[in-house]
Parts: C-alpha cells; sequence; structure tokens
C-alpha cells in the first residue's frame, strides 16, 4: 500500500546527480508518468529502507530556486506548498555537487524555509581530493540545521549510510536556516499578522510566483500587498542576496579548497570543443557518426523484425482454423504489431545518443558554439537540443524547448521542430527508397540508398532553419530577450543512468505510438474487410462469370476476387473518393488509403500497405516490400511505386504534418489552437505543392 | 567610460559592481551574479558570442547583450 510508505523527495540544480542517486535508491524499481494535465514527467520509485521501512521516492524536476520560471520548476513549488497531496515529502533530500556548493545550498535555504525535514546530500564526494576540497561536516550540520550524507552516486558510496539517514527523517531539523524576511521587516511582519496561519515564505512564494494553492488564493493575498513588479523584483533581490550572504558566511568556515592541487582539465577540453573551427568540425563529426550508426546497426535487427512478422502471419494463417477472428490476428493484429516493433532498434538508438550527448556535458558546449549562428534565424543555442532530439520523435523534443526563456525563439522552434526527420518517417523513407533508388555504390564508397536518406535528413534540417528565418520576418512578438545556460563539469556518462534512459524513453514510444497504430491496424482491416452495398456482397459471382470469357485459372480468380473485393470495401470507397486529388502527385488509392490512415502518424504508413496487400492477395510469406515492388497500374501496367512516384512520396511525407501527439503537444505548450493549426495547415499544402511539382518534372 | 563584462579580455576577472535590476534576469542572480561577487572570462564563443564565464564559482553562458549591462572593476593584476 502506497500510502504506508514514506514520501522521499529529490530536490536539486540541473547537472548535480540527482538523476543517478534516484537510480541508486530505487534501482529499476521506477515508475515513469506524468503529471495531471501537463507533460512534466513523473518519476516514482521504490526503495527499501533499513528497519522494513519502505519508500516512495520522488525524483522532482530540477531547479535552481524556487523562483519557477518553467512549468518543469512549477511542479516542484506546487508540490512543496501543497501539504495535502498524497506525495507531500516526509523527508526532503536537496542534492548537492561538491564543487558548486556555494551555488547549491540557495536552492537548500529555500527548501528548508518551508519548514520540511531536509537532508542535505553532498554528491561527488569522490572529487574531493582531486580537487583540494575539504569540509567540516559537524560544522555545516550545525550551521545549516540539517544532517549532511556525503556520497558518490557515480561510485556507489555512502548509498547505505544514506538510506540509514533518511529512516531517522523524524528527528532531523524542519527549522529554516535564516530569516530572509529582515529585507523588510514591516511588510513581511503586516504580511504575516495578516495571515497568522501561514508560513511566511509560502505567502512570498504565493505573492511572487504564479501559483494557487488551496485555501490560499493569490487574489486574496495579494490586495494589501500588492507591489509593482519592480518593487518585488528589487526585494525578491535582496532576499537571494541575502541568502547568499549567509551561504559565503557559513562556508568560510565550512570549506576549504586548496586551489593548488586543482588541475583544471575541463579547460583544456573547453578550447578545443569551443574551438572556432575544430569545435564545429567535431559537432559535425559526432552528427555523422550517429545517423551513420543508427541506420548500420538498425538495418539487421530491423529486417529481422519484419521478417519474423510475415512469418507469424503465415503460420497463424496456416494453423489457426479458417474464420474471421483468425484473418483479423494474422491479416490486422499480427502485421500491426510488426509496424510497431520495427522501431525499437532506431529508437533505442537515437535516445542512447542524446543521452550520452547531454550526460557528459557536451550538448551545453554544442549550445554555445551555435548560439550567434541560430539567432540568425530566429533561434537561441538551446534550439540545437530540440532540433537535435527530433531526429527521434517531436513530441520530447518539443517539450526540450522549454528552458528557452526568450518567448520567440521558444515558438519559432517549436513550430519548426517537426520538420526535422523523426523515427517516424524512417520506415517510410526506407521502405519507399529500397523500392525506387538502386542500390548502387557511387565514388566506391557511398551507398546511394544511403546518401538519398541522408539528404532527406537535410532537407529536414534545411526546411526548419529555413522556415525559422521566415517566422522570424514574419512574426511581430518582442519579449525581453536573456539566454543563461549551465556549463557542466565534464563527465563520463554512466552505463546505468544512459541504459535506464534508453528503455524508459523506448517503453514510453512504444506504448504511447503502439497503441494508436495497433487500433489503426484493426479498424483499418474491418474497413477492407467489408463494404456496403451489392457489388462487395456478389463479388465472387460477378468475377466468375468475368472469368469464365477470359478462361483464368483458379488462383487468379481468387486473387480478382480479392482485389475486387478490395475495391468495393469502405477503404476502398474511401481511397477511391481521394484518388482524383493524389493521382497529380503519382498515387493510386490504395497509397490514399495510406495516407488517410497515417494522417495521425505517419508510421501507420507501411502498417497500412501491408494490412491492404495482406487482404489483396493470397501468398502470406512473401515481405511488405515484395508486395509492393510487384504492385503495378491496373490500365498501363507499369509500376505503382516508380521513381516518379516514389520521390513524390518522399517528399509528402517529409514535409507534411501527420502526427496527431505533435499537434496535441503544440497545442499544450503554445497554449492556443491557433498554432498547431497554422503549423498543419502550412506544411501539409507544403508537402503537397512540393510533391505535385516533383512528380510532374519527373514523370 | 563604464567598464561592463562584455568588456573584459579572456582571463581576467574583475569584481560586479551594478546592473539594472529590471534588465537582468533574476536566474542570473540566482546563479550568483550579485554585486561584489567575482567574475572571470573563460572562453568567447567564436563570432564573438555569447560569453563563457566563471560568476562565483558558477560556470554559465550568457550573451553579450546582457553582459553589456552588467557593470564591473577590474582586478588589477600584480606584476
Amino acid at each position: 500500500m502506497i500510502h504506508q510508505n514514506i514520501n522521499v523527495a529529490l530536490i536539486g540544480n540541473p547537472n548535480v546527480g540527482k538523476t543517478s542517486v534516484f537510480n541508486q535508491l530505487t534501482g529499476l524499481n521506477q515508475q515513469v508518468g506524468n503529471y495531471p494535465g501537463i507533460t512534466v514527467e513523473k518519476k516514482i520509485g521504490f526503495c527499501k529502507l533499513p528497519h522494513n521501512i519502505k519508500a516512495n521516492i520522488l525524483d522532482l524536476p530540477g531547479t535552481y530556486s524556487l523562483n519557477a520560471s518553467s512549468i518543469d520548476e512549477n511542479v516542484v513549488i506546487e508540490l512543496l506548498l501543497n501539504k495535502n497531496d498524497k506525495l507531500y515529502p516526509d523527508v526532503a533530500l536537496v542534492v548537492t555537487d561538491v564543487e558548486n556548493l556555494k551555488r547549491n545550498l540557495l536552492l537548500f535555504t529555500q527548501i528548508k524555509d518551508l519548514e520540511i525535514p531536509t537532508i542535505l546530500v553532498i554528491n561527488m564526494a569522490d572529487r574531493m581530493e582531486s580537487k583540494g576540497i575539504s569540509l567540516d561536516i559537524p560544522y555545516l550540520e550545525e550551521q545549516l540545521k540539517t544532517k549532511i550524507a556525503l556520497i558518490s552516486s557515480r561510485k556507489s558510496q555512502g548509498i547505505e549510510e544514506l538510506k540509514n539517514l533518511i529512516v531517522t527523517y523524524k528527528s532531523i531539523s524542519a527549522e529554516p536556516c535564516l530569516n530572509a524576511s529582515i529585507i523588510d521587516k514591516e511588510y513581511f511582519n503586516n504580511l504575516q499578522k495578516a495571515f497568522p496561519d501561514q508560513l511566511l515564505y509560502k505567502l512570498w512564494l504565493v505573492i511572487t510566483q504564479d501559483v494557487n494553492f488551496l485555501n490560499l488564493e493569490r487574489k486574496e493575498i495579494q490586495g494589501p500587498f500588492t507591489k509593482s513588479h519592480t518593487e518585488l523584483k528589487r526585494l525578491q533581490q535582496q532576499e537571494t542576496i541575502k541568502r547568499y550572504q549567509f551561504i559565503n558566511d557559513v562556508l568560510k568556515v565550512g570549506l576549504a579548497v586548496d586551489s593548488s592541487v586543482a588541475k583544471d582539465f575541463r579547460s583544456k577540453l573547453d578550447r578545443v570543443l569551443t574551438h572556432k573551427f575544430w569545435g564545429y568540425i567535431i559537432f559535425f563529426v559526432i552528427l555523422f557518426v550517429i545517423f551513420q550508426s543508427i541506420f548500420d546497426w538498425s538495418s539487421v535487427p530491423m529486417d529481422f523484425i519484419d521478417s519474423t512478422f510475415a512469418t507469424l502471419s503465415t503460420m497463424a494463417a496456416e494453423h489457426l482454423p479458417e474464420g474471421i477472428l483468425t484473418d483479423l490476428i494474422s491479416q490486422g493484429i499480427i502485421p500491426g504489431i510488426g509496424g510497431i516493433l520495427i522501431f525499437i532498434p532506431q529508437i533505442a538508438f537515437l535516445f542512447l545518443f542524446i543521452s550520452i550527448l547531454e550526460e557528459s556535458g557536451y550538448m551545453s558546449r554544442v549550445v554555445f558554439i551555435m548560439d550567434k549562428i541560430m539567432r540568425r534565424f530566429g533561434l537561441s543555442g538551446k534550439s540545437v537540443v530540440p532540433l537535435i532530439s527530433g531526429t527521434a520523435c517531436a513530441i520530447p523534443a518539443i517539450m526540450a524547448t522549454r528552458n528557452i526563456e526568450n518567448w520567440k525563439e521558444r515558438l519559432i522552434t517549436i513550430l519548426v521542430t517537426p520538420f526535422t526527420t523523426c523515427s517516424a518517417r524512417l520506415p517510410v523513407y526506407a521502405i519507399i527508397i529500397a523500392l525506387v533508388i538502386p542500390n548502387h555504390r557511387v565514388l566506391g564508397f557511398l551507398n546511394l540508398q544511403g546518401l538519398t536518406l541522408m539528404l532527406l535528413y537535410l532537407l529536414g534540417f534545411g526546411m526548419a532553419i529555413f522556415s525559422a528565418y521566415v517566422l522570424n520576418k514574419v512574426m511581430k512578438i518582442s519579449g525581453k530577450t536573456f539566454f543563461v545556460v549551465e556549463m557542466p563539469n565534464y563527465k563520463l556518462p554512466l552505463f546505468k543512468n544512459v541504459a535506464i534512459n534508453v528503455i524508459e524513453k523506448t517503453k514510453a514510444f512504444i506504448s504511447g505510438a503502439g497503441k494508436i497504430i495497433l487500433a489503426i491496424s484493426i479498424i483499418l482491416w474491418f474497413l477492407a474487410s467489408y463494404g456496403p452495398g451489392e457489388k462487395f456482397k456478389n463479388a465472387e459471382t460477378i468475377i466468375s462469370t468475368q472469368a469464365n470469357n477470359h478462361s483464368l485459372s483458379k488462383t487468379e480468380i481468387n486473387n480478382r476476387i480479392a482485389a475486387f473485393k478490395l475495391e468495393n470495401s469502405y477503404i476502398g470507397i474511401m481511397g477511391k473518393t481521394i484518388e482524383p486529388v493524389i493521382s497529380p502527385l503519382g498515387y493510386d488509392w490504395k497509397i490514399g488509403i495510406a495516407i488517410i490512415s497515417s494522417f495521425a502518424a505517419r508510421e501507420v504508413f507501411v502498417g497500412t500497405l501491408a494490412t491492404i496487400y495482406s487482404v489483396g492477395g493470397t501468398d502470406n510469406e512473401t515481405t511488405i516490400k515484395n508486395k509492393m515492388e510487384s504492385e503495378i497500374h491496373p490500365i498501363t501496367g507499369a509500376k505503382i511505386f516508380n521513381f516518379a512516384s516514389g520521390i513524390s512520396l518522399l517528399l509528402f511525407y517529409a514535409f507534411a504534418l501527420q502526427c496527431a501527439s505533435t499537434l496535441a503537444i503544440t497545442k499544450k505548450e503554445t497554449n492556443s489552437w491557433k498554432w498547431p493549426l497554422g503549423q498543419l495547415i502550412f506544411m501539409s499544402s507544403f508537402a503537397y505543392i512540393t510533391a505535385l511539382i516533383a512528380f510532374q518534372i519527373l514523370k | 567610460m563604464r567598464t561592463t563584462i562584455n568588456s573584459l579580455k579572456k582571463s581576467e576577472k574583475a569584481i560586479i559592481k551594478d546592473f539594472d535590476i529590471d534588465i537582468i534576469p533574476l536566474k542570473l542572480l540566482e546563479m550568483g551574479c550579485l554585486p561584489g561577487n567575482t567574475v572571470e572570462l573563460l572562453q568567447i564563443a567564436p563570432f564573438g558570442d555569447p560569453l563563457y564565464l566563471d560568476v562565483n564559482g558558477s560556470h554559465l553562458a550568457i550573451r553579450v547583450e546582457t553582459a553589456r549591462e552588467i557593470e564591473v572593476e577590474i582586478i588589477k593584476t600584480e606584476f
């Protein structure tokens, strides 16, 4: 039972190793979900403590202070201000980095003001010796009114001691360690008198932040205690100075650094990685290696998954008793699941590389060297991260824009990110490239198919940058522009952290996209297996009559019947209806069906074609690719998937916004339907026009 | 003429004197950018912007337009 466990909240600045502490305490015993109504990740883990006590460990989003500037940070405040929340902590662990103790303690003093029992966790203690740092723990514990756990989450040191400390949570001090209200005695005295039952610091947070909580409404307090924006900010500044004064005084005695010991590896590496020439070369080489390896390494498992599911389908059709249910399983469900699982290798590799880049601290250096260039296009250096992670999936990428401080730069980043080639486009690209681009080598080492794929990626980035440039010129939004990015110390990525991250992200993607794909596959199968009217019902008789005149073999008759049925099924009629709109692009009604069904999620395209061709044909062993290859135009006899229609399809999928989840996340992050709708209309019409031009020129 | 962070040379140290509170974001203050604290210019990005600083022991990067608003006094190094 969850409510009998004690609640432990992990709080800390970004880059202090908070997630490794979380992983150390909980192992793989964690649940990742979302906070209700918002897309902030909620991570809860479970931990067995000594004396048979169990704890729920809540990993809160990293924050520099309790003055929230993003919804991630707001989550922290809202939880800590609401004693009735079922996750309200019995004890808070403030995680700090021994090398950044001064800055990390700012948040600690704020948490102490909320009168929650708080343990100070000083992480990365294994570096103390090499950095010449020594701490006076008893003195610090006394001054900061807390218990201190010296740990190294990387080396698994001090974790048991920390667990023992958590068990004693009832005896840990909940007193504030300084009194910041002396910055304006009169104001704060009156505030406390007006609300004697409330914590003073809570009141102050409610006045300065955008949070509501239960019986204490903002308006009610703000009325008599309102101040101008500048006055409030001045007070916040004085508060921050006060806190730093206290911290500086405490650390003057409690912390000693022998700087002669510290040898700086960081500045040497910085000099290379941010170099005006080598910095960029290194960055592009890393990108190139990432993309090359994703395609090289994942093609084997992907082919394996593809053929396994084709075999499974056949086996199901052969060994299960004949009937509708078997057809649904072999033609609807199995190809549908295969269409989801085929994503796993590429997504896992992409998340692997992205989390290594972030864990190591390299990503901040990329932000640093790219900022000036990106600003020319109305973006920020911080837009690089969403644009790169957009190659995995636009959803986490759009969420990653939250740390872009400037609204205009952030909005543009959100709007252009869906142009980057996400992993959902990959199966579509992969199959069409395999069909229409010859598998030749040029210049001895470049594979023509690989080259095409790389061009499509560049096209995606290019389009993103170009539309950003246009949006920047067109949009009239002026906001305060500012930009602060922390440059964390370089760290060797921890295998455990990276692995957990990759597993969680892949799982979330598969279960999120998987449900849609599976549901759509089943619906499609029904729509393709049933049809309205006499034609569908009497397919056998109609075709048999025709066959008598042409003297066809039995298999040919069966194939014709199946094709005739598909044409007159519900989905066939839908495809036929839109055929006039898409035939100038070189597509037939079957591709039309695939486009309709992939409107909500583009990865459905391949699965749809798989389902359609399974319903239409009798031979189950061949893979989707073979079926598409042999598809010919009924009148002209030309291949349906030829060079011109192939290129046109590639361009259509490169530009069209066929992803309901992207629309939903854009709506959530911009708080308006205006932006996602604009995105949808612009991207779709652009896709249509380029595909049209390409086909008309190439055909 | 007043000296601001953007006029520092590489690896030059200075003391933060004053800035316009309406322009400087709170987040920067929280990272230690406060009057009386030291600041050192560590790196300048290619194309001259942003600037990579050590402020009060914190490593962070800000743009020149922000750096221009923060007045400092250079610490004279003894020869």
